[in-house]
């Protein structure tokens, strides 16, 4: 369980140019925070810094409720971009099925999951004959496999239809009523309330 | 299922599957032992004395050429994130990539290196020498191998990268095997030689996860 995520001043660079200084902020369980900003105020990066990809410059990122950071991103922490991590030359079910078992769900909880975002039937297909919107279907599925309490999202809903954007939203706010945590950089408004964080402003 | 057993079986389909798999390594062994001959002229003598010596070298360019990209697609394509992410520490993963590719491409190499070297005239009996040096030797390209795939990740010229490390690190592997090889024919003690490169091998698969993990990490951040 992560009770608050907090960022203290935090400064990030990417290749050289700083994306951002001093930001902070606070998401409380069962809060979500959508991150906005022009392309490249470094959204991605924010986001990237929080799952511990990436070395903030200065400042320090806090999961309370938990003693090591570095556990709570390896327990507790759903990363989901727009680079996905399928494989296009492999099975949609083998992809979804090594995600999920990666991250802790038995093959059971994949299935439903699948079947959730109405993938059930694409699942013998290979991910390079998914279309886009059917593809971020299968790789938030792994979200509802492994239940985990704080979800960094990277445009979730850019290729999504309205169907897929309302499921996306019930989840969302399942989520948040089970305690969970949503960070989501988007340019379309969330389908939960949510607050807004500006960035590169 | 542990979290290596999963990474384990999704690695080792990955390396079979990828762009031909061990067909691609195999490939190249048979087109290169195809085309020396051919290059150095009809003097069946002049062939047999170097035979062991070059299938030695086309192994380790053939492992070269299945390892440059061990890292790349899945830096590309994001799988990397989530395996830096996951519960098995980095060091562990790449290891588990190394062995996978061993697997499918080192232990083909090894068990067709024998046959090279005998259609390029070695003697039948340097065989199971030939097949048992390509093994442990292929242990050392992978790790080795995947040391150069990670530095590569973060750099813009990953290839020449590839060839100004890792290419020095396979002069020691492919001196022991040369002597194990040397002496076995010989009829001499080839136990040292053997011992050597069975010692770099270990010695890599040891050291190297952790320069991977390095490497890795820096190129995410």
């Amino acid at each position: 369980m992560i009770s608050v995520l907090r960022l203290e001043s935090l400064s990030v660079e990417r290749g050289g140019r700083v994306l951002f200084r001093e930001l902070s902020a606070r998401v409380s369980a069962g809060e979500a925070m959508a991150v906005i900003g022009a392309n490249g105020a470094g959204k991605t990066s924010l986001l990237r810094a929080i799952a511990g990809l990436l070395r903030p410059l200065k400042g320090e990122i806090v999961f309370e409720g938990w003693a090591d950071a570095s556990d709570a991103r390896r327990s507790a922490c759903h990363l989901v971009g727009h680079q996905d991590g399928l494989k296009g030359g492999r099975t949609a079910r083998e992809e979804l099925l090594f995600q999920s078992r990666w991250l802790g769900a038995g093959e059971e909880a994949a299935l439903t999951a699948a079947a959730r975002f109405g993938v059930s039937r694409q699942l013998g297909l290979e991910v390079r004959r998914l279309s886009a919107g059917q593809r971020r279907r299968l790789a938030l599925a792994r979200l509802v496999a492994a239940p985990r309490p704080l979800w960094l999202l990277d445009e979730p809903l850019a290729p999504l239809d309205q169907a897929g954007r309302a499921l996306v939203g019930e989840l969302m706010a399942a989520h948040l009523a089970g305690g969970g945590l949503i960070l989501a950089a988007a340019h379309d408004p969330l389908p939960v309330p949510a607050r807004i964080l500006e960035i590169g402003a | 299922m542990s979290e290596l057993g999963i990474l384990a079986r999704r690695e080792v389909s990955l390396a079979w599957g990828r762009g031909g798999g061990p067909l691609l390594a195999v490939g190249f062994l048979a087109a290169a032992v195809t085309l020396i001959p051919l290059a150095l002229g009809p003097a069946p003598g002049r062939l047999a004395g170097v035979a062991v010596g070059v299938v030695w070298v086309v192994l380790a360019l053939a492992s070269l050429l299945s390892l440059e990209r061990l890292f790349e697609r899945d830096f590309d394509d994001g799988a990397l994130d989530l395996l830096a992410l996951g519960r098995l520490p980095l060091e562990a993963t790449c290891a588990v990539k190394c062995l996978a590719s061993w697997l499918a491409n080192g232990a083909s190499l090894a068990l067709a290196a024998p046959l090279a070297a005998i259609a390029l005239g070695a003697p039948a009996r340097t065989a199971p020498i030939v097949c048992i040096t390509a093994a442990l030797g292929g242990v050392a390209f992978a790790f080795v191998g995947g040391l150069g795939a990670s530095l590569a990740l973060a750099s813009r010229r990953g290839g020449a990268l590839m060839a100004v490390i890792v290419l020095p690190l396979l002069i020691p592997p492919a001196i022991f095997a040369g002597a194990a090889i040397d002496a076995w024919s010989a009829g001499l003690e080839w136990r040292t030689g053997l011992s050597l490169l069975t010692a770099y091998a270990l010695a890599a698969a040891a050291l190297g996860p952790f320069a991977m993990a390095a490497g890795c990490r820096n190129a995410l951040g």
